[in-house]
């Protein structure tokens, strides 16, 4: 039997795979942190970070070397086990979420049935990061930022969820790789779920945002009201492990709503031939456009932000889902795709 | 084999995290051992081939129940000493309780003849060649369909009831009317005076 098909062959090969797509996801975040800070810098007539390296483009490493060289602070009256485990939770969610996000037709770790469901409920268990680093840091205002952030992920959580069903319904599987070859077809991008869902795109969009606890909705970390969230006891290492974690999430939503809405992998055009460029473009497409949110639009208040998510968002998603099971059932306007 | 070492371990853990539920000092700690317990619990579910019951136990009761447990765990300020010290008196009838419910458990399941089928119906219960969930909703929308529906409406019922509950009209507080406030514009709501000095409006 060759050594590749023995188990410790195959466990060989799933963990070389995990830590290629753990590098590769960890030094784009270096460089998709340095770009969303040009971004943010060019919208306010600044240069951004400049100095280090060319063009400034390893300010993301010097960070890193600073954050990591720093003292730990840990107070007194906090919870110490918690208080450790909080940073590890978000970053090891964030990061165990990339093992069935396909890259390309077969570039996926993990191509599980079920693959949009783990998703799901990966970025449910996300919270728990924030609340467990509020809570243990023992202070007042880490704690009301965590539970202002659950909050407020979990709201979200219900209209992306239903966004996410109606896609389901439309694709006929929750694998991810069927979702996106559900869209190809003869138009290129004109087959993709954007079209049929065309709403439902923008509503992903503002749920995806606060889901991540992103500009405008950043107000766990309402800086004038709550100095800086449930981050506020952390330095050092951990702080960076809360940064990483936030960070991969926005990328893993950029590829989300790329595979939900905008085929993946296919070209938008039928002429050229589909592959991991046009994932990777389309991803880096979205990322700007959030940069670009993050930078334009002034932050929500709290009960305007929950008027939104449960009065406006879970009605209008559930309400979609009711219209595209309609569609799908009695095939009209090719919202079935099986 | 390594399913076998996998059923181990998850069963380690499940039982471990589920006495730590009880005797933690800290009621949020007794929560986040109740969330490993899920976790095991949704290993187990993997282990038998049932991937959409683990990740809807991981969505449902990890990611949205326990979490209000933590919220009401962590905003309720609990006397842990007063806690501890109702534990004696208690004892004895939490002790008999248990016990009543083991014998009860010894008492259904011991007299059960199990067919012979059975030990391979509990290793692998579903057909593997069909999807998990393609499976399990050819059952759920055709057979079960009515006892399904029901469970859907009793939850429906719970719902409304919890809101009916806490809802009451609160006449003293100032409510906001979102599209009164999204129609001001400055000509109705700032007005420009020209104050010269020294004097008031």
């Amino acid at each position: 039997m060759p050594f590749f098909e023995t188990n410790i062959g195959i466990l060989v090969i799933v963990v070389g795979q995990c830590f290629l797509v753990l590098l590769c996801v960890l030094a784009s975040l270096a460089f998709i942190m340095y770009g969303e800070r040009k971004v943010w810098g060019l919208l306010q007539l600044r240069r951004g970070p400049n100095v280090v390296g060319p063009f400034g483009i390893l300010q993301s490493f010097a960070d890193l070397l600073k954050h990591v060289f720093k003292e730990i602070i840990v107070p007194t009256e906090s919870d110490k086990v918690v208080f450790f485990l909080a940073p590890l939770i978000s970053f090891v969610l964030a990061l165990i979420a990339w093992v069935v996000v396909p890259f390309d037709n077969g570039w996926v770790v993990s191509n599980i049935n079920i693959g949009i469901l783990y998703l799901f409920a990966v970025s449910s268990l996300e919270v728990y990061g924030v609340i467990m680093g509020g809570w243990a840091s023992n202070s007042k205002y880490p704690f009301l930022g965590s539970l202002r952030s659950a909050s407020q992920m979990i709201s979200y959580e219900v209209s992306i969820g239903f966004i996410i069903i109606g896609v389901i319904i439309s694709a006929g599987s929750l694998n991810l790789t069927e979702i996106v070859l559900a869209q190809k077809g003869d138009y290129g991008m004109l087959n993709w779920f954007w079209v049929p869902h065309f709403p439902m795109v923008f509503f992903f969009l503002v749920s995806a945002l606060a889901e991540t606890n992103r500009p405008p909705f950043d107000l766990p970390e309402a800086e004038a009201e709550l100095v800086a969230g449930y981050q506020v006891e952390y330095t050092s290492t951990p702080y960076l492990l809360f940064m990483i974690g936030e960070l991969s999430a926005v990328l893993l939503m950029t590829a989300l709503i790329t595979i939900l809405f905008f085929g993946g992998w296919l070209s938008p055009v039928p002429f050229l031939p589909d592959g991991f460029f046009w994932m990777l473009s389309k991803m880096l497409l979205f990322f700007f456009v959030f940069s670009l949110i993050k930078g334009l639009v002034p932050r929500y208040r709290y009960d305007q932000l929950m008027r939104l998510g449960w009065k406006v968002m879970l009605p209008v998603s559930l309400g979609w889902v009711v219209f595209v099971s309609f569609m799908a059932h009695f095939k009209l306007l090719n919202y079935a795709r099986w | 084999m390594i399913a076998l070492y996998f059923f181990y371990f998850f069963a380690f853990t499940a039982i471990l995290s589920s006495f730590l539920v009880i005797f933690a000092n800290n009621p949020v700690h007794s929560v986040l051992w109740l969330i490993l317990t899920f976790f095991s619990v949704a290993g187990f579910f993997i282990l038998v081939g049932a991937e959409f019951l683990a990740l809807l136990l991981m969505i449902v009761y990890v990611g949205a129940l326990a979490v209000l447990f933590l919220f009401v765990v962590m905003m309720l300020n609990i006397n842990f000493a007063g806690l501890r010290s109702g534990v004696a008196q208690y004892l004895p009838f939490g002790i008999l309780i248990g016990l009543v419910i083991f014998i009860e458990l010894i008492l259904a399941f011991v007299p059960w003849d199990f067919k012979e089928q059975t030990i391979n119906n509990l290793s692998s219960p579903i057909n593997l060649s069909e999807a998990n969930t393609v499976a399990l909703g050819k059952v759920v929308y055709t057979d079960y369909f009515f006892l399904f529906q029901c469970a859907g409406i009793i939850l429906l019922i719970a719902m409304i009831g919890s809101i009916v509950l806490t809802l009451r009209s609160r006449p003293d507080v100032k409510r906001q009317n979102i599209t009164e406030q999204i129609f001001r514009n400055p000509n109705s709501s700032i007005e420009v005076k020209d104050i010269n000095p020294g004097e008031g409006i």
